[in-house]
């Protein structure tokens, strides 16, 4: 049997990015005691990946303040149940965590919607903010070829970084139009802080060519990429390459407030002005109320950790700041809508549920994510349809089921952990324990 | 709650950690994930339900693409776990 560590918090923060980094800080230097909890190795979350944690200016400053405010700090760990009010379960290889809280910040960030298209699956082909993973985590990109290709300003980013440690970037590929371009950067202007990052990227970028109304309609090779042909201005282009990195802007990770039974509006986390979720004991701060990025991420957290704390006056001082970096939340994704050429990108072959192998041809001929699901076993597999739900969802228009525990698959022996009474409701619900 | 948190990999150029992939030594700087030691191996972490050969999509721990056998236990998320001295690494099977 699995060890089960028992905790008890004023406020438990889940995410350790900028937004869960800033409110646990701020909750703990209000004087309570704070735990986080992270799935990652490290603290930072994705920006902050790595020894990012260590360079970044902002990164460091909130690492040693949320050092000195004694924080209790557990990466690697993951939630994934959530058996009554106050309670949170995960796990940390083979230890089994009840965690019980007061109130409980959600920082769970955002993670890259990917769309399906010949070739997808190949090795080396990856999420845009993946290859930037893996490079934070190690691999050498040196003079490797890569295609960045996909939407939203992450491509930017990660072009700019992966420069920055002397990859080729052969290209940048913008599905969107240059109309809409030019319409975020009127956006832009109103505020001041987004030029100086805008003129900071253009020199970090150096020359890469940044092509709009452009995507990748194919990736090839054996079995691991070779090439990839765009589609650029109504015409075909091939390019030898060895990384595609791919993405189409973020999608927020709501499962945990789904989980909770928080209202979600337009697929957001809906939350008061004080971060707070419509459940009273749970606010949200950060990408699953809104794609907005670091500095709105960081005003929320420190928002939702004050309020968390009971300290809304301090929390009412950064309200303000909010406001205005909210706005450009909207732009964003106003700005970074798809294109509806991009749902005839996959074959009747491509693969759009990579767990389970199920093919565009099978998924086409149902008029649910249920009916698929039942059918295919579409979203079905480990990831539980975070790569698949959005794809089905922009290609089919489909609404994914409601979200049920374990929201990671989660061993036998960690659920046998707790009680028999949860074991069986786990596994009742889940098609199957990993 | 013990604190593994390790405030980034502040020793990644000074250190280097010897893991096995199927067996072959691969060398990597501390600090680095089991994903990027598969990729230095060249083979892929995984095999699909339809025997197609996987590998990392999206770096976070989110996919499941990345799953290997690390000392003998399945259907490990290698993105998210640094590589430690002495790790029996086996994947693309």
């Amino acid at each position: 049997m699995n060890n089960v560590i028992r905790q008890h918090f004023d406020v438990l923060v889940v995410g350790a990015g900028p937004a869960g980094m800033a409110a646990a800080t701020c909750a703990a230097e209000s004087g309570l005691h704070v735990g986080m909890v992270d799935d990652n190795p490290g603290i930072g979350g994705q920006i902050w990946r790595g020894d990012t944690i260590n360079s970044a200016t902002e990164a460091k400053h909130w690492a040693q303040r949320l050092g000195a405010a004694k924080v209790d700090v557990a990466c690697g760990t993951r939630v994934f149940g959530h058996p009554g009010t106050g309670i949170l379960l995960a796990e940390r290889g083979n230890d089994v965590y009840e965690l019980k809280y007061r109130k409980l910040v959600l920082a769970t960030g955002a993670r890259e919607r990917f769309l399906p298209f010949p070739g997808w699956t190949l090795l080396n082909v990856m999420g845009a903010g993946g290859l930037q993973a893996l490079v934070k985590s190690g691999l050498p990109i040196e003079g490797k070829r890569v295609v960045i290709a996909g939407t939203g300003p992450l491509l930017l980013a990660v072009a700019a970084y992966l420069r920055h440690h002397q990859a080729n970037v052969l290209m940048v590929c913008e599905q969107q139009s240059w109309t809409s371009l030019v319409r975020f950067g009127v956006e832009l202007l109103r505020q001041p802080q987004k030029i100086r990052q805008a003129i900071s990227l253009q020199g970090a970028l150096g020359g890469i060519p940044f092509v709009p109304n452009c995507w990748p309609i194919e990736a090839m090779g054996r079995d691991s990429l070779e090439r990839v042909v765009i589609r650029r201005n109504g015409k075909t282009e091939t390019i030898v390459c060895d990384y595609l990195a791919c993405g189409f802007h973020l999608v927020p990770n709501t499962e945990i407030a789904e989980l909770l039974a928080c209202e979600i509006r337009n697929g957001y986390v809906h939350v008061d002005e004080f971060q707070q979720t419509s459940r009273a004991d749970v606010f949200c701060a950060g990408e699953p109320t809104g794609i907005g990025g670091l500095d709105l991420s960081i005003a929320e957290g420190q928002i939702a950790g004050y309020a968390a704390a009971g300290n809304k006056s301090a929390a009412k001082m950064l309200c303000k700041t909010r406001g205005k970096m909210k706005r450009f939340a909207g732009v964003l994704d106003n700005t970074f809508t798809l294109r509806p050429e991009l749902r005839s990108l996959p074959s009747q072959t491509t693969i759009v549920c990579r767990c389970e192998d199920v093919d565009y041809s099978r998924l086409s001929r149902h008029t649910s994510w249920r009916a698929a699901k039942l059918d295919t076993r579409c979203g079905m597999g480990p990831c539980q349809g975070r790569v698949c739900g959005p794809a089905t969802r922009f290609l089919f228009g489909w609404s994914p089921d409601s979200v049920r525990p374990p929201i990671f698959p989660t061993s036998l022996a960690n659920l046998g952990a707790l009680s028999s009474q949860s074991i069986t409701e786990h596994c009742e619900v889940t098609g199957g324990c990993a | 709650m013990s604190a593994t948190s390790r405030f980034g990999s502040d020793t990644l150029v000074a250190e280097q950690i010897t893991v096995t992939v199927n067996g072959i030594l691969v060398v990597v700087a501390d600090g680095t994930t089991v994903a990027v030691a598969v990729l230095l191996q060249g083979t892929s972490c995984r095999r699909s339900v339809s025997g197609q050969p996987r590998g990392p999509l999206c770096g976070m721990g989110i996919c499941f693409e990345c799953r290997v056998e690390i000392n003998g236990t399945p259907h490990c998320r290698s993105c998210q776990i640094v590589c430690e001295s002495g790790m029996e690494i086996r994947a693309g099977e």
